[in-house]
């Protein structure tokens, strides 16, 4: 791979890391709006609102970015790059479609997105800290705590899957995935869906920012640009979540076309998963702190090890 | 290191130490800055920075394994213990006042004790390894550290001292537990097993076993 390559590479992922986000966030804008009888943005841009996130972001430039006067400077000014950056570097090892259309394949592609998300979560604890407000703080816990009860049953169900292929590496999952592996995977699919939500505090799993009880949680005390980053950060991991999602259980690339419209099936499945999370938060009502915590530990949990007791069972009984 | 050592067959030092490579170079930069980070974490005053210096010490020791191409370790470095840090400033949120800037009692009279400790730890492993390894040179060549690779050799070549080890963590796991439920034995009734106490909310209680 030559360095022109390389950086071209690096670019494109940048360019989806900075236009899928805004065109999740438009439809969620749109959607919601309709799904309540209500019409959403009508007049930035002039066609159907289409510019209003570009107006938001603009608006959040011009703000005027304050630190509170007992926040911990360098800690508070870090966080929200401490919560972005991480899911840019996921982006770059997502597969779109075969033959090496990915940003960079890594060996142990699982592993390292899993690992590399949960250091999103330090972010939003450094935000919830440093504030020096005791919602914040609060906030911050709810999001620790909830990150880990919910990071478990995330890895099993992706270690389900990495069971069924034999390999750790994203392309190589792609690469062995068979149509029957959809219902062989639905449960553990459901389970790392569900997880992925709650990590990423959306709807229903929201209480870390439960406006009624602790005003906007860890995010309470940000202004200006650094809000629009955990705001973007909120989207991009929608679109990280439904990607993976795409990749490990909905056969990403794989689709009635010819293996060069792949891209096209990969972003299509993405953006139907992004659909559903949009539908969710208009659909549930929030659950408490203890419902979430029961859920996590005695349905996804449970769930996932019978995802992968079946995931052995079946793998042993068609290779001997 | 014994992965390392079982990448390929050790041979007397065909290179000289004086003209070092790109990686080399890079990777006493990086265990520079992990020291440097450690040392901070050890030496600062304010709680949340010492948990935050040492998620930066700990990424470095992630960037030291990818040096090394052991990308596998890397991650789970990056998994395990970054994931641990978390917890870590959870409790110390929990467990005191977590106040901004400097905690006034933190601090241990324990601490020369501490060093000496530490010195002589680093001091046994450093000469272990040097003496064990001298001036010998590993070749890494690429894939050396994949996960298939580690794999082949922990559950080959090592599984018993893997198991060894887990059964290690486990004791220590329900040692945790034992210690931690010692208070209420003899004072109140105890709970018949198997069965949760009505009132007792479900989730915190198993949330933080975890």
């Amino acid at each position: 791979m030559t360095f022109l390559e390389m950086l071209l590479r690096c670019v494109a992922v940048l360019m989806v890391f900075l236009v899928f986000p805004l065109v999740i966030g438009q439809t969620e804008h749109k959607v919601m709006a309709h799904m309540q009888g209500r019409l959403g943005p009508m007049y930035a841009g002039g066609f159907h609102g289409w510019a209003q996130l570009v107006a938001d972001g603009v608006k959040f430039v011009q703000k005027e970015d304050i630190v509170p006067a007992d926040a911990d400077r360098r800690v508070f000014q870090l966080a929200p790059a401490v919560a972005l950056l991480p899911y840019l570097v996921v982006l770059l090892v997502i597969p779109v479609g075969p033959g090496g259309f990915v940003g960079q394949a890594v060996d142990a592609g699982i592993f390292f997105v899993l690992a590399v998300m949960g250091i999103g979560v330090l972010g939003s604890l450094m935000a919830g800290w440093a504030s020096a407000n005791k919602f914040s703080l609060l906030g911050g816990l709810r999001t620790a705590a909830q990150l880990m009860a919910y990071e478990l049953p995330m890895l099993l169900a992706a270690a389900s899957v990495a069971m069924a292929a034999g390999t750790l590496s994203l392309p190589g999952i792609l690469e062995q995935f068979e149509w029957w592996w959809v219902p062989w995977q639905i449960v553990g699919a459901f389970v790392f869906f569900v997880a992925g939500l709650a990590e990423l505090q959306r709807p229903p799993f929201d209480m870390p920012v439960a406006d009624s009880e602790i005003i906007f949680g860890a995010y309470t005390e940000y202004t200006g640009i650094r809000f629009a980053f955990f705001l973007l950060s909120e989207y991009v991991g929608i679109l990280v979540i439904s990607a993976l999602t795409t990749v490990l259980f909905l056969g990403g690339w794989h689709g009635p076309l010819p293996d060069q419209l792949g891209w096209l099936w990969t972003i299509l499945k993405t953006f139907a998963l992004a659909l559903v999370v949009i539908w969710l938060r208009v659909t549930f009502p929030r659950l408490r702190e203890d419902q979430l915590m029961r859920f996590a530990w005695t349905t996804l949990i449970p769930l996932a090890l019978a995802q992968l007791a079946l995931t052995g069972i079946v793998k042993v009984a068609i290779t001997s | 290191m014994s992965l390392l050592a079982a990448a390929g067959p050790l041979e007397p030092a065909a290179r000289s130490f004086l003209s070092p490579t790109g990686v080399e170079i890079v990777f006493l930069l990086v265990g520079v800055a992990v020291l440097g980070a450690a040392l901070v974490t050890v030496t600062t005053r304010q709680l949340v920075h010492a948990a935050l210096w040492l998620v930066v010490a700990l990424g470095g020791l992630a960037v030291e394994f990818l040096l090394l191409t052991a990308e596998f370790i890397a991650w789970v470095q990056v998994l395990i213990y970054l994931g641990s840090v978390v917890v870590l400033v959870l409790f110390g949120l929990m467990l005191t006042k977590a106040p901004i800037g400097r905690s006034p009692d933190a601090d241990s009279g324990n601490r020369w004790a501490a060093l000496a400790v530490g010195l002589a730890t680093a001091g046994t492993l450093v000469t272990l390894v040097v003496d064990a390894f001298r001036t010998s040179w590993i070749d890494l060549g690429a894939g050396a550290g994949s996960a298939k690779a580690t794999g082949e050799y922990l559950f080959r070549h090592w599984v018993l001292p893997f198991e060894a080890l887990s059964v290690l963590l486990l004791a220590a796991l329900v040692g945790a537990i034992v210690l931690s439920r010692r208070d209420d034995e003899g004072k109140k009734p105890r709970p018949r097993p198997g069965k949760l106490r009505a009132g007792k909310p479900v989730g915190t209680s198993s949330g933080k076993e975890s």
